[in-house]
């Protein structure tokens, strides 16, 4: 499968199945759409490639140069980086007999928030239930289960969430300490996180985050008339001018480094570019503004009338950020994180976020669910930390849960950049885990268009690594 | 090459052979959280 789509004066090809992305001419841009029947047909050879092409009469190149290009294409596909076939889908029934281990617990340390953000899936921290703090003993018992059931995984998540974990900091503490004393004597290596809206954090937190947390992620919109209109004080007062001088502060003793800014952006504020540089501006350098995911009913709902413009929001921070990037004062936003050399493996991008299967989220009193977006969702409940996950079946709802699974998800492009999207997502909105949520999949394929254009603008004169170029030196 | 340039990028069908170690962060495709999804990860082996 190739994706192809211009950005920014660039042509951009992707070859899905190899995950090979090239910057072309126009004469490559043009001809690959003709060349590409051909190859799912099976016809590779040379000639006669070369000539269908010529006798195309829309490509108006010069017969010698329409040669060297397609023998440039063939010359790729030969080095399995054009047309390469999609291997995958066979490999999904071995895929779907893996054994699995958990590695990652989402500790929902209080049910209870000192906010009461507009937007909140828990609303306002309490998850359809009741207000509640996670006991150390309830966190003990999900840390002995995260380490028995984690196999030889060595590297262990556990975040801290809520609600707002601040609100039940000693029991944070005292788990944190528990964890380290587990670590020795099982093998494992703790990667703790911490989500926070700021509104507690002072210097002793910050000390204990910045020894203890492997990330912090700190909930903040943007600009102060965005953020205090969906992020309130039960009052109604805003929370901006209180917590933007303990990010920065955060963030300064992070060296800007290992946090997130993280923000939503809805429909009330669908220029939401001017809030990323408005972060950037504050001096933030690790940025994250992600769309807000909520029922239609809602007046910040993201609509389907949105995406054109949101689309077009997208491109216009890409080519900011490739401005400041140039001019020495660049900065990361989370969403257009590519690492297209040192990314994922097949089985990663297969399996997805793990959730129901790697990932289980802890309620207060120990239930546990496939993720923080199930909670309070009965028919989810999974088990409890005492007697481990009694529901196997809904487990292997979820371990069948790929991208070979979903037929919308089969054909498009962004498949192995967004594994499938998000399963709870796709349960609230299409009653089907197997379905997708088409707004979350419009803006993810725009968001892996903008990435790659991004490594594409930055890469300029670097090194380029065909391996067909390679092979043609040898 | 005259007409293509080629990124690096990482051979997904080689990682079919090589990959699977599992010991990548959990990624959250939401990325409600931890602001960590698939396609914004490094593999924890290249590192």
């Amino acid at each position: 499968m190739i994706h192809q789509y211009k950005s920014n004066d660039y042509n951009i090809v992707m070859d899905v199945n190899s995950g090979s992305v090239h910057i072309v001419d126009d004469i490559v841009y043009d001809m690959i759409p003709l060349v590409e029947p051909l190859m799912n047909e099976g016809i590779k050879d040379p000639e006669i490639i070369k000539a269908a092409v010529l006798n195309l009469a829309n490509i108006p190149y010069p017969d010698e140069v329409i040669i060297e290009a397609v023998e440039e294409v063939l010359a790729l596909e030969k080095a399995g980086q054009l047309f390469s076939p999609d291997i995958y889908e066979n490999a999904v029934f071995d895929f779907k007999n893996r054994e699995t281990v958990v590695k990652a617990l989402c500790l929902h340390i209080a049910h209870d928030c000192n906010l009461a953000c507009k937007y909140c899936f828990a609303e306002e921290g309490e998850y359809h239930g009741r207000r509640c703090h996670m006991s150390y003993e309830v966190g003990k018992k999900a840390l002995d289960f995260l380490v028995a059931h984690s196999g030889n995984r060595i590297n262990l998540e556990v975040d801290f969430f809520g609600g707002e974990p601040l609100m039940n900091y000693q029991v944070v503490k005292d788990l944190v300490a528990y964890g380290r004393s587990l670590e020795a004597a099982h093998h494992k290596k703790f990667r703790f996180t911490l989500t926070t809206n700021g509104v507690l954090l002072n210097s002793d937190m910050l000390e204990f985050i910045n020894t203890e947390m492997s990330n912090v992620v700190l909930s903040l919109d943007g600009r102060k008339e965005v953020h205090d209109r969906m992020r309130p004080f039960r009052g109604g007062q805003g929370s901006y001018e209180m917590v933007v001088p303990k990010f920065i502060e955060t963030a300064e003793s992070r060296n800007q480094e290992n946090y997130y800014i993280r923000g939503t952006f809805t429909h009330h504020n669908l220029d939401f570019a001017e809030d990323v540089l408005h972060l950037n501006d504050l001096g933030f350098q690790q940025i994250s503004v992600e769309p807000v995911v909520a029922s239609d009913k809602e007046s910040y709902a993201i609509k389907e009338m949105d995406l054109p413009g949101i689309k077009r929001e997208y491109d216009r921070l890409a080519l900011e950020m490739i401005r400041r990037h140039k001019e020495g004062k660049g900065f990361n936003f989370f969403h257009f994180m590519i690492d297209l050399s040192g990314g994922p493996c097949v089985a990663k991008r297969l399996s997805g976020c793990g959730s129901g299967t790697e990932y289980l989220a802890v309620t207060p009193w120990g239930d546990l669910y496939p993720c923080h977006q199930f909670v309070g969702d009965e028919e989810f409940l999974m088990g409890n930390v005492e007697e481990g996950i009694i529901r196997d079946d809904i487990r292997n709802q979820f371990k069948c849960c790929n991208v070979y699974a979903k037929d919308k998800c089969k054909k498009c492009f962004a498949r192995f950049y967004c594994s499938g999207g998000c399963a709870a997502n796709a349960f609230h909105f299409k009653g089907n885990m197997n379905d997708v949520y088409d707004i979350g999949c419009e803006l993810q394929r725009k968001r892996v268009e903008c990435a790659i254009m991004i490594k594409a603008a930055l890469a300029e004169e670097e090194v380029f690594d065909s391996r067909a170029d390679r092979q043609s030196i040898i | 090459m005259k007409h293509i340039k080629t990124l690096s990028t990482r051979d997904l069908k080689e990682s079919v052979k090589k990959g699977g170690c599992g010991e990548c962060q959990t990624s959250c495709q939401s990325a409600c959280k931890t602001s960590c999804t698939v396609g914004n990860q490094s593999c924890e082996k290249l590192k």
